[in-house]
Order: C-alpha cells, then structure tokens, then sequence
C-alpha cells in the first residue's frame, strides 16, 4: 500500500467535492494547497495508478435522470466465489460490488438509466448465475455523504 | 437533461481529464465551447444530477480498513423518525430504509459505519443501538472483507 504525505492527504481531504468549474480548475485548487498545478495533476494522476483514489470528477445522481440505484445481495457458494464475482461485475450496470461477512455474501449497486433496467440487470444476474438476487431498492434516504478524511 | 448533456455525462463518468484545462479538453472532444461545457456542467451541479465533484477515495487505502454495514429491524411505525436520527450521527455516512427479505432477511434500516478497527466499528453500532432502544428487535453488522469492484455509475455511449 502506498505511504502518503502530507500534500497526498491534503489533496484527498480537500478535494472530496466542490472542484471548481472555471478554466484552470486545477490552477486553482493548487494554489489553495500551496504546490504548483504541475505537482497537483502528477499527484491526482499518481493517487488513481495506485488506487489511492478510485475515481477524480462529477458524482452523477442517476435519480435525478430519471435513472435508479438499487443495492442487490447475494448468496454464494463459496467455490463458485471467483466465477460469480466475474459474472456479476462484467454488466457495465454493476456500479461497485463489496464482499461481505455473511450468508448473502456479495453486495452491489446497480445504477441504470431507466427504471425497468434495473428488473433487467436483476434477471440477467439470476439467469448468468442461477442464483436468486435479493433487491433492497431504498424506500427512503435518510443520509448520504461519503467523505472520509485520511486517517493515515 | 437533453442529448448533449448526456454526452458529457458519458464523457466524464470515468472521471475528468487530467489536463491544465479539463473543460476544454472535452469541449474539443464533444464539439462545444469550453463555455457551454461548463455551463452546462454547473446546470446539472445545480440540478442536482451532479451531486459533487471530487475524488472518491479507496477508504481502505485512507486508513479506514474496517467499514460494516450495520442493519437494523426496527418497529415499522417508527424507523422513520428513528432513521433520520440514526442518519444525522456523525460517524454514519450512509442511512437508508430498505424492505425487508423475510424471512432470509429481517432488516429494515441500513446505516454505513467506518473505522480503523472493527472495534471502532462496533462501538459506533452500540451508539445507534441505544439510540434505537426498544424499537430495535435484531441487528446484525456485515463487514466488507473485499472491494469486488469500484467503477461507479456507467451508461452507454
């Protein structure tokens, strides 16, 4: 895993959001941190090779769009693992997929951009796999914001 | 939301260009202005189809090793109220009310707990437990061991 500094844990703090829409967007952001645009990009560049960062740009709300996101479990045999993580990420609708201590022990948003793609990627999974999905669409968000600072 | 702003949905899914001026960039690539990229960038930021724009941190890689779904089965009458309490902790990052999967699956609220330790982790689940009191009838908290994968949304081009 890679050791961060202090201008690594500076940028992944301060550049959770809010990124600014202007031309030299990264000029700007690089002045507020005191480096250079040069050492920033480098950085945001050497940040996702490492997989420090997992994505840098617009967090789209499919919602909105007319689009939904549903969280879907699994429960899978523990020899087919490999096979089943391999059916279920290869649908581009498949937005991340966390393994999970449990009997349904594969857990997965998918994002789509209608409505009935949703039912759609469900019963691609269900015949691609043979195993049932278990759909927990959200009946009501009480919260969301996912900003972490590093604690390392 | 029309044709265009779609295209540039597709275009920045993956992320934005790692260039001096990244707007121009995809105003070359998709055959706009950079203006009315970014105007339209800051539309759909208003409209709330952007949520934010940033980096997504891997929280594994940030020192955050331990992250636990914790799920709740809470009197039906009262999760609301009692979600948006549970939402409004400092420490969970994500609440929601979900349906339950009877009888696999008895849990009804869904709230997201991070830490360095899964002890930190199942201490912050024993503060959302006594905030649920004796509306809570079982709880479990599911801990991920692996990211399968971490793409994030993508529609077709």
């Amino acid at each position: 895993m890679r050791e961060l500094d202090a201008v690594d844990r500076q940028i992944i703090d301060k550049l959770q959001g809010e990124f600014p829409i202007c031309s030299r967007p990264y000029a700007q952001v690089a002045e507020r941190l005191g480096i250079s645009e040069d050492d920033l990009l480098k950085r945001l560049e050497s940040l996702l090779a490492d997989k420090v960062l997992t994505r840098f740009g617009p967090m789209y709300q499919i919602e909105r769009m007319g689009g939904a996101f549903v969280l879907a479990a699994l429960a899978v045999p523990e020899a087919r693992y490999d096979e089943v993580t391999a059916l279920v990420n290869a649908l581009p609708q498949v937005a991340h997929n966390y393994r999970r201590e449990h009997a349904l022990n594969m857990w997965f948003v998918l994002a789509t951009e209608t409505q009935s793609g949703i039912a759609e990627a469900v019963a691609r999974i269900e015949s691609d796999t043979g195993l049932p999905v278990y759909a927990f669409p959200k009946e009501r968000e009480f919260f969301v914001e996912m900003k972490l600072e590093a604690r390392v | 939301m029309d044709e265009l702003d779609r295209a540039l949905i597709v275009a920045t899914q993956a992320g934005l260009p790692l260039v001096a001026r990244p707007y121009a960039a995809l105003a070359e690539q998709l055959t706009m202005s950079e203006d009315e990229v970014m105007a339209r960038l800051q539309g759909l930021l208003n409209s709330g189809m952007i949520r934010r724009i940033g980096a997504v941190p891997n929280h594994y890689a940030i020192g955050w090793t331990a992250n636990g779904m914790t799920v709740w089965d809470v009197a039906d009458e009262q999760v609301d109220q009692l979600g948006a309490l549970v939402g409004a902790l400092p420490f969970v990052t994500h609440c929601y009310r979900r349906p339950r999967a009877l009888p696999a699956w008895p849990y009804n609220l869904f709230a997201m707990v991070h830490g360095s330790s899964r002890d930190e982790c199942s201490a912050k689940a024993e503060e959302i437990r006594a905030l649920l009191g004796a509306a809570c009838r079982g709880n479990d908290i599911l801990y991920s061991t692996k990211i399968l994968k971490k793409t994030g949304l993508r529609i077709g081009g």
